[in-house]
């Protein structure tokens, strides 16, 4: 499709969007009465600019369902993702929803260049997580031989890629790499697999990893984009030129915006990727700010294709930390030590990854006030912050108790997060 | 007071205000497991002339916690603290006894005959008589027992002469 027909679908489909929140949605009715706007204001793709910025803020305060489009029986699926303070984002999807996720995964599966006969060896994880689900509606779109194994179980999962002979491999990256080098200690040789390719997300990951993935696995890694807000995988994917993510912009628009100012910044310009949902029912989200950071391209690329291509993103415009693909805020830290002592003592995350898996340390300073003479209190104390971070937020975590003043302070304030990983 | 019974007639004599001074403070600071610090916390307590009369380290792998008697246990906690560290005032009681073993399980069985708890204990000899520190889980229930049994027990005063 060239570009001047597809800003006509876009424009038409952004215009049925505007009406459906304001006429189903009180909190963009009452958004958009407030800047004056009413569904009649927004004529073209050219008018979003006016539009309000729509925040996983507003996603919490209108907790579980407030912003479906939707009556609940039209809502055929739900989906959440870890929140900040206990409480996860929720995603609805109508019958449609579902039918436009798998188109936009059947894309993302094409343009990796699997077909009918590939095999699919999903191993994102099956639940509420968007991943593995997301990834197959569009396997079995497209006709290729959907293996749901979902994550963990890793001698299993190589056991099976051999046995089934699994050509393509849907995890996260790092995950991909452990399996890399736990095929290396199998005893199964990589000739004896059918793997070609892999599509790889729901975490940040750099060139030299991608290097490290295609050569030990000996297969090309695409890079996938998408986060569950907005529909899950499925928002941006690579092609076999492995040149940028092509976006379906014909049901997710992309702007990208200084996260201070809010302008918008032209093409090839580093900012706030912010998308809106031009044919989402369930959940329809107008200038949804992703907080990730990126830059668009709009020249057509060489495989063709003349959707616009996104960066693989190159950091957050906020605090969130990705840690083994699930979303981990630095506030939800705080809220559990402040739960377990009472105060809020100085504490310190630390990212890293090694043997190419995501490791992170608490580091919490031992104030007067939950200070206690006896080594068995404080051992309790430092289990019971690692057991309630791990069930409130899903993952595995070293905690230490330090000294007070211990952890650096700049300009007063105290740094959070160090993350040592290198995107 | 809560908690402190008497249990024979022979310890009416001691009275509250007695027990109290046989209540000891202990300083407890909270040390992450790396060298040096034990010096740093002797360092500013040198720094101000304070005396040490008994001192023990309690460690896991990461954190131990230092526990220490000093002569002026308020002013040595303030200057820890503003000195950073993470102090509490703990409260322990002391007793003097021959040092032999049997002596020490003597005192451990009186307590454990009463159901007291020993949360943890240290020792330092001095010319032939053990110094005993105890936390106990009930240190006003300790000293019952332990005076109901003529155990020697130290006053914080008695501490700081040795």
């Amino acid at each position: 499709m060239d570009r001047e027909g597809l800003r006509k679908v876009q424009s038409e489909r952004l215009r049925e969007t505007v009406e459906r929140v304001y006429f189903n949605v009180p909190y963009y009715r009452n958004k958009m009465q407030e800047s004056g706007l009413g569904p009649e204001s927004i004529h073209s793709i050219d008018d979003l600019r006016y539009m309000p910025f729509t925040t996983k803020q507003d996603l919490r305060d209108n907790y579980p369902y407030g912003l479906f489009a939707v009556p609940m029986s039209e809502i055929v699926r739900i989906h959440a993702s870890s929140g900040t303070t206990g409480k996860p984002t929720v995603v609805g999807y109508t019958r449609g929803d579902i039918a436009t996720w798998s188109e936009v995964i059947a894309r993302t599966l094409t343009a990796a260049g699997a077909n009918r006969n590939d095999f699919i060896q999903i191993a994102y994880g099956y639940g509420l997580f968007t991943g593995g689900l997301g990834l197959h509606y569009g396997g079995e779109k497209i006709g290729a031989s959907v293996i749901p194994i979902s994550g963990g179980n890793t001698t299993r999962q190589i056991q099976l890629m051999h046995d089934f002979g699994s050509t393509i491999l849907a995890c996260t990256p790092s995950y991909a790499l452990f399996l890399a080098e736990a095929l290396s200690e199998s005893g199964i040789k990589r000739e004896e697999l059918r793997l070609k390719a892999g599509v790889f997300g729901a975490e940040p990951w750099t060139e030299n990893m991608r290097r490290e993935i295609e050569e030990k696995l000996k297969i090309k890694a695409i890079d996938i984009y998408g986060l569950s807000e907005v529909i899950g995988p499925g928002v941006a994917s690579e092609c076999l030129e492995q040149d940028g993510l092509h976006i379906n912009e014909d049901h997710f628009f992309p702007e990208i915006i200084d996260p201070n100012t809010l302008e918008i910044l032209p093409d090839g310009t580093k900012g706030e990727l912010v998308l809106t949902t031009l044919t989402k029912e369930g959940l329809p989200l107008i200038r949804y700010r992703t907080r990730d950071l990126t830059r668009l391209h709009h020249e057509t690329c060489k495989c063709g294709r003349t959707l616009v291509r996104m960066d693989k993103c190159l950091g957050r415009s906020d605090d969130m930390l990705i840690i083994r693909g699930v979303n981990l805020f630095p506030s939800q830290v705080e809220s559990v030590l402040l739960e377990i002592s009472g105060i809020k003592p100085h504490y310190l995350l630390i990212v890293d990854r090694q043997n190419n898996l995501d490791t992170l340390e608490l580091k919490v300073e031992v104030e007067e006030e939950f200070f206690h003479d006896k080594i068995s209190e404080l051992e309790s104390l430092r289990q019971k912050i690692q057991q309630t971070l791990e069930s409130s937020t899903g993952i595995g975590l070293k905690v230490t108790l330090v000294e007070p003043k211990t952890i650096e302070r700049s300009e007063g304030k105290a740094r959070r997060v160090i993350d040592k990983r290198k995107f | 007071m809560p908690g402190y019974e008497l249990k024979n007639k022979q310890n009416l004599s001691i009275n509250i205000s007695k027990a109290d001074i046989m209540i000891i403070q202990q300083l407890s600071i909270f040390l992450e497991n790396k060298s040096g610090r034990l010096t740093d916390v002797l360092e500013v307590l040198g720094s101000e002339n304070i005396r040490i009369t008994a001192l023990s380290v309690a460690d896991t792998a990461e954190f131990g916690i230092l526990r220490v008697i000093v002569s002026e246990p308020e002013k040595a906690k303030e200057l820890l603290k503003k000195n950073a560290f993470t102090v509490n005032i703990t409260e322990v009681i002391s007793v003097c006894a021959p040092d032999e073993a049997k002596h020490y399980a003597k005192v451990l069985k009186i307590l454990s005959d009463r159901n007291i708890s020993v949360e943890y204990t240290y020792a330092f000899s001095v010319e032939e008589k053990s110094i005993i520190i105890l936390k106990c889980s009930n240190n006003l229930d300790a000293i019952g027992a332990l005076k109901s049994h003529e155990v020697e027990l130290l006053t914080s005063s008695d501490l700081y002469k040795i």
